[in-house]
This record gives C-alpha cells, sequence and structure tokens, in this order.
C-alpha cells in the first residue's frame, strides 16, 4: 500500500509533507508517494533523522490512494488533517489551495 | 470576582518565564520531544490534528470584561480569529504555534489567567454551577470553595502525579446544574439541621470508556474539612489507583473494585488518621475568599418592565428569547441572560474575536462586568436589569449572538471530534450542526420542549453523551463513521447514565434517527408539559427501539 511521510513542524505546529527532496512541504500535493514497504522505510528514516535535529515533531505514514485520478488519504482522520476542519472549509490547507485534490469531504445531508 | 494576590502574580509570572526557558530550551535543540512533552502539557498545550492547541483554564467558569477582551485579542494576533470554549469552562485556541506561546501565556498572565493544570495527570480546572451567585435556589455560592481547592491544588507536590487526571465540581444550589455526579469528585452545598453550610460528597463518577454516576461518601461534611477531607479521598486514590492501565486508572475504577463500603472506610479512615490543625478551613479564611465573589449591589427594580412587555408583545422571536434564554435572578428586577453559542448550522461553543469583544462590551455597559461559561458550552451574562433586555437582545442579535434555544434540542454539547482532535474516532461539530438545522431555534423546537443533545466524538466521552437525554458517541467500524445512541442520560442531581438503543448508525442516517426518536416521544407523551426525560423514564428503551430498529428504514443492520 503506498503511504506519504507527515509530521508537524516544530516551531509553528503547521502539518507537514516529506517530499521526494527529504524536504518538508506545506503541500499535501508535494508529498512524495511512497511505493512500497521498503520505500516507507526508508523514507521514514530520514524523517527521523529531522525529527532528532528537531525541524519536526509526531513523524509517521499516512496509507493513501488514488481516487478519481487523485491522491489521497484513506483514512477519515488523515484526510480532515490534510485538508482542515469540514467544519470550517476556510481553515487549514484547504483553504490555502494545499489540500488533496479531490472533492472536499461531504459535511451536510446530501 | 478573585482578585490574585502578590503572591498569585508572582507565582503565575515565575511560571511563564519558566516555560519561555523550556521553549526556548526546545526550539534550539537543547531539549528533546520527550523531555518536553510533559513540560508543555503542564501548560496546557497540546498538539492536536491539525496544530498545537492551547487550553486556557477559566476558573469556574467566571470571568470579567477585562479577560474576555484578553481572549479575544489573543484569538486575534496569535491564532485564526476564534476560540472554542468546552465542557469544563475553559477555552481552546486551536491554531497556536509552539514560540508564541510564552507570548500568549504572558498575555494572560496580565489579566490574572493561565493554562495552568488544564492537563496532565493532576487536579484538573475545577468546575462550578454557571449560574453561581444568581440562582434563586442557591444554598450558597460554590465558588469560593472551588476557589479554595484551587489554591490549595496548584502544585500540590503530592497531587501533581496522580494515576489520572482528577476532575472536581462543586454545586451550591439545589437543582445541580455542575453535573458534580460525573465527577471525581462532587461536593454539593448543604445545610445540616443546625442551619450550618456543609457538603454532601460524591465520588468516582465519570464519563468516558466505563461510565459511572458518583457515589455519596458522606452525606454531610462539614465546611472546616473540606480540603482535610478531599485530601483524604485524594491520598487513597493516589496510593491505590490503578498505574498499570490507563482505562482502568481514574477513582471510578477503584471504586468499582473495591466497592463503595470499603472505599468509604478507606477514605473515613485517612481523614480520621490525619492532623485536623493541618488543613483546617477556617470560618475567616472562607470568609475572606467569600467577599471577592460578593454580589453586585443591584438596585431594586419591579419585577415587570413594560419596555419589556411591549417588545414581547410585538416581536416573537424576542419572546423565544426571554422564554428560553432568560432566568430570574435572585435581586427582583434583574435576569441571567444565556449568550447561546449554538447558532444554528454553527460549531458549538465556537465564538469569534469580534463576539467575545461584544460580550466583553454587553458585560460591561449591563452585567457588572460579569461574564460566565457553562460546561453546555454558553455564555451568560448574570446581572442584567430586566428592562435593559431589549437592548442587550438588540445586541446580541447584531452579532450573532442572540439564537433563542437555551436548553432546547439545538442548544447541543458537542466535543471537537474528529475535525480537530488528534484521538477522535469520528466527527461531532457537524453531526451537531445537522441536528441544529433539522429542528431549528422556532417554533418545531419549542413544541419539543427540554431536550439535552450531546454528541462526543470518541470514548473519552468528552461531549458528555453518556449524561445526555440523547447522546451520541462516535466511533469508528470498517474505516466508517458510526454514531451509537444512548436515551434517558441526565447529568443533574437525578443523574443517570443513558442506555444504548441498539445497533449504530452512519454519518449519513444518524440526523434521521435522531428525528424517529423526537417523533416518538411528541407521539407519546402525556402531554406537552411531559419531557423527553420524564417520558423516557415512564416508557423506557421498547418504544425507541421500535421505531428505530423494527419500523424504521433508518437503521444501518
Ligand atoms: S471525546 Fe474524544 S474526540 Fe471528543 S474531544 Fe474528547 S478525546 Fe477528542
Amino acid at each position: 500500500m503506498p503511504d506519504i511521510i507527515t509530521a508537524n513542524r516544530l516551531a509553528d505546529g503547521v502539518v507537514v509533507f516529506q517530499t521526494a527532496e527529504s524536504t518538508w512541504s506545506e503541500d499535501f500535493n508535494d508529498a512524495e508517494v511512497l511505493p512500497d514497504a521498503a520505500a516507507t522505510k526508508a523514507a521514514s528514516a530520514r524523517a527521523a533523522e529531522d525529527a532528532a535535529r528537531n525541524l519536526v515533531v509526531d513523524v509517521y505514514a499516512v496509507a493513501v490512494e488514488t481516487r478519481n485520478g487523485h491522491v489521497v488519504p484513506k483514512a477519515l482522520r488523515e484526510a480532515i488533517r490534510a485538508a482542515g476542519p469540514t467544519v470550517r472549509r476556510d481553515l487549514g490547507k484547504q483553504a490555502q489551495g494545499l489540500g488533496p485534490r479531490s472533492a472536499p469531504i461531504a459535511v451536510g445531508d446530501a | 470576582m478573585y482578585h490574585y494576590d502578590d503572591f498569585d502574580q508572582a507565582f503565575v509570572d515565575a511560571r511563564v518565564a519558566q516555560f519561555r526557558d523550556q521553549v526556548d530550551r526546545r526550539l534550539a535543540g537543547d531539549l528533546t520531544e520527550e523531555q518536553f512533552r510533559p513540560h508543555r502539557l503542564m501548560n496546557g498545550l497540546y498538539l492536536q490534528l491539525h496544530a498545537y492547541m492551547l487550553r486556557v483554564a477559566i476558573p469556574y467558569g467566571t470571568l470579567d470584561a477585562r479577560q474576555m477582551r484578553k481572549l479575544a485579542e489573543i484569538a486575534r494576533v496569535y491564532d485564526r480569529g476564534y476560540g472554542h470554549f468546552t465542557t469544563r469552562q475553559n477555552i481552546q485556541y486551536n491554531w497556536p504555534a509552539l514560540k508564541d506561546t510564552p507570548d500568549i501565556l504572558a498575555e494572560l498572565a496580565s489579566v490574572e489567567m493561565h493554562a495552568i493544570q488544564t492537563s496532565g495527570n493532576c487536579i484538573r480546572n475545577v468546575t462550578a454551577d454557571h449560574f453561581a451567585g444568581v440562582a434563586h435556589d442557591e444554598i450558597a455560592d460554590p465558588r469560593p470553595y472551588a476557589e479554595i481547592l484551587r489554591q490549595w491544588s496548584s502544585l500540590h507536590p503530592e497531587f501533581s502525579f496522580l494515576p489520572r487526571k482528577f476532575k472536581i465540581a462543586v454545586n451550591g444550589a439545589t437543582h445541580d446544574r455542575a453535573v458534580i455526579q460525573a465527577h471525581d469528585i462532587g461536593l454539593q452545598v448543604v445545610r445540616n439541621e443546625g442551619g450550618e453550610i456543609g457538603f454532601a460528597v460524591y465520588v468516582g463518577g465519570g464519563l468516558g470508556r466505563t461510565p459511572f454516576v458518583g457515589r455519596k461518601v458522606r452525606a454531610f461534611l462539614p465546611e472546616r474539612d473540606l480540603l482535610g477531607y478531599v485530601e483524604a479521598i485524594l491520598r487513597v486514590y493516589n496510593l491505590e489507583g490503578r498505574r498499570d492501565n490507563k482505562y482502568k486508572a481514574r477513582i471510578k475504577i477503584l471504586m468499582h473494585e473495591k466497592t463503595l463500603e470499603t472505599l468509604k472506610g478507606e477514605i473515613e479512615a485517612e481523614f480520621e488518621a490525619r492532623d485536623r490543625a493541618l488543613l483546617d478551613l477556617p470560618p475567616e479564611e472562607v470568609a475572606r475568599v467569600a467577599a471577592f465573589f460578593a454580589p453586585p449591589a443591584l438596585e431594586l427594580k419591579k419585577p415587570v418592565s413594560d419596555r419589556v412587555e411591549r417588545r414581547r408583545d410585538k416581536d416573537a422571536r424576542f419572546a423565544s428569547f426571554l422564554a428560553a434564554n432568560v432566568t430570574p435572578h435572585k435581586a427582583p428586577g434583574h435576569v441571567v441572560v444565556t449568550v447561546s453559542l449554538k447558532p444554528i448550522g454553527a460549531p458549538p461553543g465556537d465564538c469569534s474575536a469580534d463576539q467575545m469583544d461584544a460580550v466583553a462590551d454587553l458585560a460591561e455597559d449591563y452585567s457588572h462586568g460579569e461574564i460566565r461559561v457553562s460546561h453546555e458550552q454558553n455564555l451568560i451574562l448574570p446581572h442584567v436589569a430586566l428592562g435593559d433586555l431589549p437592548a442587550v437582545y438588540d445586541r446580541l442579535a447584531s452579532v450573532g449572538l442572540a439564537t433563542p434555544n437555551a436548553g432546547q434540542i439545538s442548544d447541543i454539547i458537542a466535543c471537537p471530534g474528529l475535525d480537530y482532535c488528534a484521538l477522535a474516532t469520528a466527527r461531532s461539530i457537524p453531526v451537531a450542526e445537522r441536528i441544529a438545522q433539522k429542528f431549528g431555534d422556532g417554533a418545531k423546537a419549542r413544541a419539543i420542549g427540554p431536550l439535552k443533545v450531546k454528541i462526543s466524538g470518541c470514548i473519552n466521552a468528552c461531549g458528555h453523551h453518556h449524561v445526555g437525554h440523547i447522546g451520541i458517541l462516535g466511533l469508528e467500524r470498517a474505516g466508517e463513521e458510526t454514531y451509537q445512541i444512548t436515551l434517558g442520560g441526565s447529568g443533574d442531581e437525578n443523574a443517570a447514565i443513558g442506555q444504548i438503543v441498539g445497533p449504530g448508525f452512519s454519518y449519513e442516517n444518524v440526523v434521521e434517527a435522531v428525528e424517529t426518536i423526537v417523533e416518538t416521544y411528541m407521539g407519546l407523551r402525556a402531554d406537552a408539559s411531559e419531557t423527553f426525560l420524564d417520558a423516557f423514564r415512564r416508557v423506557g428503551l421498547a418504544p425507541f427501539k421500535e421505531a428505530l430498529y423494527e419500523r424504521s428504514a433508518g437503521s444501518d443492520i
């Protein structure tokens, strides 16, 4: 199952994603998609070094899938974390165009 | 209001300086996250789903206009322009930066506020009736006792590393508005036959994974023994509470495992063994603290206002506001105004910086500068002259704060849930919003009458779902949000844990299920005066079960 690596930036807590260049981006869409467990392991090890260097905290891997041609987190929790509160579209990454490109998570009655 | 003395101020200022140093060292890399985490938690700073979250204590839910303005300023300058009032009478900021938190704490200290002991396995913010000092049915103002307990428990060396967090609530009226029986210690002010003030003491209440209603361990505890007895309870708990399993670490589990009689015996033995003089609470000290909470000198006024009556006759929404959000004050000609933070379709408990400023201005102009925060996530203007109600209402309405739904089905308690909380298993805010939209704040909601809906986004039960007349618990099943419904819970003096009605409902269907429950109640109630809770107590689960699972297609089984 493909993964991405996420964390929070230490100084301000902003959710960040690990890029293919091993940097951290606020944009979910910059996240490097890791195709297999070996890639996730290697990327996690690099991320752990950044945690040890006090750049980020709470590093972990998030399972992603492709829906309608867009990479999205599989779990609802991670989808909300990557986008922002579903009850405040004006806040979080969704407000800055930095969230997943898929349709927003439904809130109201259909 | 209590005011810091030099000692209090120096203590809080020193904590800010200490935390500033800790944050500096963390940012410089001199402290690891493991080393730093306990320090930040001791100062109310969590790492949540999207960002850090700062929980600020509002002791027993009382604050003044100046403090509310400071909360607004912090929301504006350091956060995203709003705050969230919680079921523990606190406020949470959802987006602060770690590097800014020492400055935020310094701002708070400048108005006698802090975030100490809003997290961690210690004695948390002591909560109280939000109508304290103004309620008609009050035996004594609970806040002096809450303040004394707060001072005693702040950084208490023996009780800073308890097996688990520890919550104390104090209620001073005959009607319990502080949910004391859902706390580790619940203190109910009572008078004995001689007319002396004391406390009925409840221990072992708590919600969460294993909910229990508190059990009475003392029918009358003399006022002077308050601290000694509470200390005895804490000592027994500190020694015997489980530390091997955090789900079994609260005093409610100890009570359950040991039985009421055994635990009570141990508390009494501990209390008897100690030197009473050490923690004696002399009446002079109670009087000294109580003086801070003396009611403002309110001019006696007529109990009827022509201005209010005229407005009531021609303005139906104002009339609804009067009926739902206005409560008599013990001083004639005055009222207590509940400012609903539950506008239809908005997150319960959220308040923008501009709204906070507006409430602060109103408090200054019409409520002797005082504001309360209720565990029901509303604000209170406690001392409003009856004749000022039209003006207060209009100003509240101009900032979207005149929703006339206090105590009704759309006045829902909801925890942050999966929209904000790292521990959540499902969303709670949008479920609350949808239920509120379904029933509104008009004739439909009024016809239903008093009905408390409480929603939690996980088993930790911050949304008090177990004591909701209708309780909703958001869970996750196979990657989907699922909502378990309980009925018949109650958080007042007749506290009860709600009963699970049956299998859960999907996010899509949960609102329809609530509608079915409400329709069933409306169909079977004896008359309009029989509340949902009364009707439930008369008929039990069966008719609701039948409506939900046998007749309706709404269930997901
Ligand atoms: S009940 Fe659960 S989801 Fe809700 S605030 Fe508490 S921990 Fe978070």
